[in-house]
């Protein structure tokens, strides 16, 4: 097999070529091995620090008068944030619980509970918060913003954060009973 | 008992295929025709074995042993003998066993046939494909146990586990899931084994072409050896395609047949390379041009066919076909990796050797117009494959998720597409070696003046809309081009043998199958192209809810609402609601339709059945809507008048026809290999 | 007499005016068809599931989204208005295109390039494979009728596999 070049000096693949190549091949494999790493991940773990964010709250259900809240507005008190859906079959199963775990902990005034409404319509919402009196603070996850920075899996989620803004406990799924809510926000209130 | 048994099987075929691996490369470089013979022996044992593993899979299936967890997870005791069988594939640890059993079958054919004269390529095609069978079968050894039990541990927790762990009692479900209800269509039984055939198939190509590169013989053995391969490959997974087309519009109850979803285009992506690869092996072929470009074009097939496997099942994707997410994402990751960088630099490294002597002479050459061919093809594959990639760095880049839907891919394919009609009506007049303008007008501009005028034709009598002018211009050009060419041979023929035209036909057609069956199929694709423009440019929907006797009207039809039946049938766990539609046309009664909600109760899923009435022309589609309830009182109805489609599927049966004729085997194989003369002068009318 | 008529006249000539404008504004009173939400549904996805478009998807959820964009449409707001909200609801993803802004634009940009990169690379490899220009002339006599051409290029396949 002769070749019809005039030198026969062995070019091979000229240099840019190569580097193009396995630069590219690099930043594919790069790129794809981190997103599969990230979606193996879940949730956002206990011992986690939680960056700051914003809940613009449905009118009704400000927390004192204010109308969005932020996580660090709550410093040096406890934190429940739970997540939910009106078209959330299992969500109803915790309504009436939390509802009640909110009136148990508002007077002492060191916790906060705080409703991130998921992907979901306004109406549905308040027919949904109506039908199980909640009164807590609740508002709507806007652009999924705060439930990407959690990495909730699904509806309900629900995430204990400590007085120093660290999240110490993830609930998954809805809470069985009133008294697994009070045994982490009594195991937090204690430090 | 049987569990165990399967498990053990695929552990013995798992170190048979590492074996195979090893003594072939300890057989090519110590020249030990005894060790290549061994690993060769090796190899064709992994089929037998592994038909045994999937048999005892398929009773474990058919029994219903719900204490196995794939068995739990895809049947259930309501359904049919044959579904359960199907349901091998209907998750994803029995679909990696399918897959490995097909790539155990598919190296077995190749092992099987006579390797007189390349000897050396069988070390290296039996090293590939066996270290591609190992890695699937490590990933069902070591991730996704298809035997796998269900056992409750000490904390109450249910897992499946290979080997029962201490202090835990099995757990025997009374009744399984159930396949997924979507899962159950005959197209849907047929469409993943047809794309897992022409999936594996590339990879017995891809094994020569790496042998060719290892042993440096870089010549075009390896194109000829592997032609059928690619062809039937091509095939396997064309038909994949259009079977996922049919039953996403029987089945899925959103009137279309492709929506670009990212999975689609995973499967979508090697047959863009495989196409290319088919046309431009003819070059390498005719002219000894293109080596280097082969390689590259067969790589990337194999390379896309692991990424799309890869992608479909890890879920790294948004998917609507997506399997749940699995550990197997980091193994198929590593393998994607390693195997890319191989061939890559295998590729790099034998680059020198690939070049080739044979030079252009002409622009608009038949080698050029396959080179403009493979351009556009690659052109539709960045598309695509950036589509399906940009999500995952615009998510990685700005944490924000977008989505790349159809009017990103129809925007940059449509022309891309049309471009490639254009090729297909110019480059078989063209001649290898060399052709002029003058040339190709001569031959084209009595077939463009006849495109012209039906284009006109169609234009007063059916659509004023540009887009579809063009398109069938196209379409009219490329047919009438290809018919010209047989009515050309045929007449050739009967001047020179006196055979009658039919004759003359068919015997022409059977001496150049290749190239008469590849415009066979240049045809079929016109006929679906006729189909897909009239879908995608001409489809009218309209969506109402309506009492009983009322009707909804929408391009000419009528469709009248009769009645509605609800039952449920105790022996599939099913709840139907059936609806009666009256169709009318111009006042005419034309058909009663039956769309039909069926609700799995086990799978708490429904499934819309649409009521289609298909002519040539259009189908009128229907289905039963179920935003709201449906009843007597009123029931929503969601109309489709899909114009042309049928063409799709009449195209894709024409191209069945093709292929079987262009893959049929010549009386004569080793003829072809003869005729490698250099000449300038080279052109062949006889493929 | 004259007055009078002239008055009813002016009184029909009103009310006439008054029919001619009502069906317009009726129009606007008429509630949203299915087709009308439909329309825009098929042009956003389901955010939740998965890639699923906002018309064909068959959960709760979606169908509160349906009836969401039912509400605006009655309304009167637009296309683009309900997009909007959509978008900032939901997220970009439930456009069926990334929104031209900021490094989305790369989704647009980046193909087009390859390709024409693609394109220049094949036109300058063609050019360095064409024959340089002496041989050209030796062509000159091979430029016949394609028919006879054919024909004998065919007659002589034939010969051969006789």
């Amino acid at each position: 097999m002769t070749e019809t070049t005039e030198t026969p000096i062995r070019r091979g693949v000229p240099l840019w070529a190569q580097i193009i190549i396995w630069v590219g091949l690099l930043a594919l494999l790069v790129m794809v091995g981190v997103t599969l790493m990230k979606r193996q991940e879940g949730t956002i773990q206990p011992g986690d620090v939680i960056p700051d964010f914003s809940l613009p709250l449905f009118s009704g259900y400000e927390y004192a008068g204010q109308s969005e809240v932020k996580l660090s507005d709550f410093r040096g008190k406890v934190v429940v944030i739970n997540f939910w859906a009106s078209w959330c079959k299992p969500c109803e199963q915790e309504a009436a619980e939390l509802q009640e775990a909110w009136e148990y902990y508002e007077p002492t005034g060191q916790v906060v509970f705080l409703g991130a409404d998921y992907v979901d319509t306004e109406p549905e919402a308040r027919v949904y918060l109506q039908k199980y009196g909640i009164t807590f603070p609740n508002g709507p996850d806007m652009g999924t913003r705060i439930s990407q920075l959690f990495r909730i899996q699904g509806v309900p989620e629900t995430y204990f954060v400590d007085k120093t803004g660290v999240l110490r406990y993830v609930q998954v799924g809805p809470f069985s009973s009133l008294g697994q809510i009070q045994a982490q926000i009594d195991l937090l209130l204690a430090e | 008992m049987l569990a165990e048994f399967g498990y053990g099987v695929l552990l013995v075929t798992f170190l048979l295929a590492l074996y195979s691996v090893g003594a072939s490369v300890y057989g090519y470089y110590n020249k030990s025709a005894s060790m290549v013979e061994s690993a060769r022996r090796s190899m064709l044992l992994t089929f037998p074995l592994l038909s045994i593993a999937a048999l005892s899979l398929i009773s474990l299936l058919v029994n219903g042993d719900f204490n196995v967890q794939f068995v739990y997870e895809v049947t259930s005791r309501s359904m049919p003998a044959y579904l359960k069988v199907t349901a091998w594939w209907g998750g994803q640890a029995g679909s990696l066993l399918f897959w490995s059993w097909l790539m155990s079958a598919f190296a077995s054919l190749v092992t099987l046939r006579k390797w007189d004269r390349d000897q050396e390529f069988l070390p290296w095609v039996i090293v590939v494909a066996s270290v591609t069978l190992a890695f699937f079968l490590a990933l069902n050894i070591f991730f996704e146990n298809p035997f796998a039990r269900l056992y409750q541990t000490f904390d109450g927790n249910i897992a499946a586990y290979t080997l029962a762990p201490a202090n835990s009692t099995p757990i025997v479900p009374a009744d399984g899931r159930g396949l997924n209800p979507l899962l159950r269509h005959p197209g849907m039984i047929i469409h993943p084994p047809m794309l897992y055939l022409g999936f594996v198939s590339y990879v017995i190509p891809f094994a020569f072409a790496i042998a060719a590169l290892v042993t440096g013989r870089t010549d075009d053995r390896w194109i000829r050896i592997t032609r059928r391969w690619s062809l039937w490959a091509w095939l396997f997974l064309s038909f994949g395609l259009v079977l996922g087309g049919r039953w996403a519009y029987d089945v899925l109850g959103w009137g279309g047949y492709w929506g670009w979803d990212p999975v689609e285009i995973a499967a979508f992506m090697p047959w863009l390379t495989g196409t290319a690869f088919l046309h431009s092996v003819m070059i390498q072929e005719k002219r000894g041009m293109l080596k280097q470009w082969n390689m590259v074009l067969i790589i990337l097939t194999y390379a896309l066919v692991i990424f799309g496997t890869f992608l479909t099942r890890s879920g790294v994707l948004s998917s609507v076909h997506a399997f749940a997410q699995s550990a197997i994402g980091p193994s198929f990751f590593v393998f994607i990796g390693v195997t890319f960088v191989t061939s890559i630099a295998l590729l790099i490294h034998r680059w020198e050797d690939l070049k080739a002597e044979a030079e252009m002479k002409s622009m608009l050459s038949r080698e050029a117009l396959f080179l403009l061919n493979n351009l556009l093809f690659m052109s539709v594959l960045v598309v695509s494959f950036w589509g399906v990639i940009f999500p995952l760095i615009s998510e990685l880049f700005t944490g924000q998720k977008v989505t790349v839907g159809p009017p990103f891919y129809e925007r940059a394919n449509s022309p891309l597409f049309a471009a490639l009609m254009f090729l297909m009506a110019i480059a078989p007049l063209s001649a290898w070696g060399h052709s002029t303008i003058q040339t190709l007008g001569r031959a084209i501009w009595k077939p463009t003046i006849a495109a012209l005028a039906i284009t006109v034709a169609i234009f007063f009598t059916y659509t004023r809309n540009w887009i579809a002018l063009i398109g069938f211009f196209l379409v009219a050009l490329v047919i009438l081009v290809t018919l010209y060419e047989f009515w050309r041979g045929a007449r050739a023929r009967q001047k020179t043998q006196g055979e009658n035209f039919f004759t003359a036909l068919s015997h022409l057609t059977g001496k150049n199958r290749r190239r008469y069956g590849g415009y066979v199929i240049h045809i079929s694709m016109m006929l679906m192209a006729i189909g897909i423009l009239g879908i995608e440019l001409f489809q009218n929907e309209t969506q109402g809810t309506i009492q009983v006797n009322q009707s909804l009207e929408l391009q000419g039809y009528k469709l009248v609402y009769k009645d509605i039946a609800q039952w449920d049938d105790a022996s599939t766990g099913v709840n139907y609601t059936r609806a009666t539609i009256e169709v009318y046309k111009g006042g005419q009664l034309v058909t009663e339709l039956h769309p039909r909600t069926d609700y799995y109760y086990e799978a708490q899923q429904n499934m819309t059945i649409p009521g289609v009435r298909s002519t040539m022309a259009d189908d009128v589609y229907v289905l039963l809507v179920d935003w709201e309830p449906a009843s007597a009182v009123g029931a929503t109805f969601k109309l489709y008048v899909n114009p042309l489609v049928n063409w799709l599927w009449v195209g894709s049966l024409l191209f069945l026809v093709g292929v079987i004729i262009a893959a049929w085997p010549e009386k004569d194989p080793e003829r072809v290999t003869v005729r490698a003369t250099r000449s300038a002068r080279q052109t062949s009318a006889a493929d | 007499m004259k007055t009078n008529l002239r008055f009813t006249f002016f009184v029909l000539l009103l009310v006439l005016a008054g029919l001619l404008v009502a069906p317009v504004s009726a129009q606007g009173a008429q509630p949203p068809t299915d087709d009308d939400v439909n329309a825009i549904a098929k042009e956003l996805y389901c955010p939740v599931c998965e890639n699923t478009p906002l018309d064909v998807c068959a959960t709760q959820a979606c169908a509160q989204w349906r009836d969401l964009i039912r509400l605006k449409l009655s309304q009167g707001e637009t296309e683009s208005q309900i997009k909007q909200y959509f978008v900032e609801n939901y997220g970009a993803r439930v456009l069926n295109e990334p929104p031209r802004e900021g490094l989305n634009w790369l989704a647009y940009l980046v193909p087009p390039v390859i390709i024409l990169a693609g394109a220049v690379f094949l036109v300058r490899a063609l050019r360095m494979m064409k024959k340089p220009v002496a041989a050209v002339p030796a062509e000159g006599p091979r430029v016949e009728a394609p028919a006879d051409d054919y024909i004998a290029r065919l007659e002589e396949e034939v010969k051969k596999q006789k």
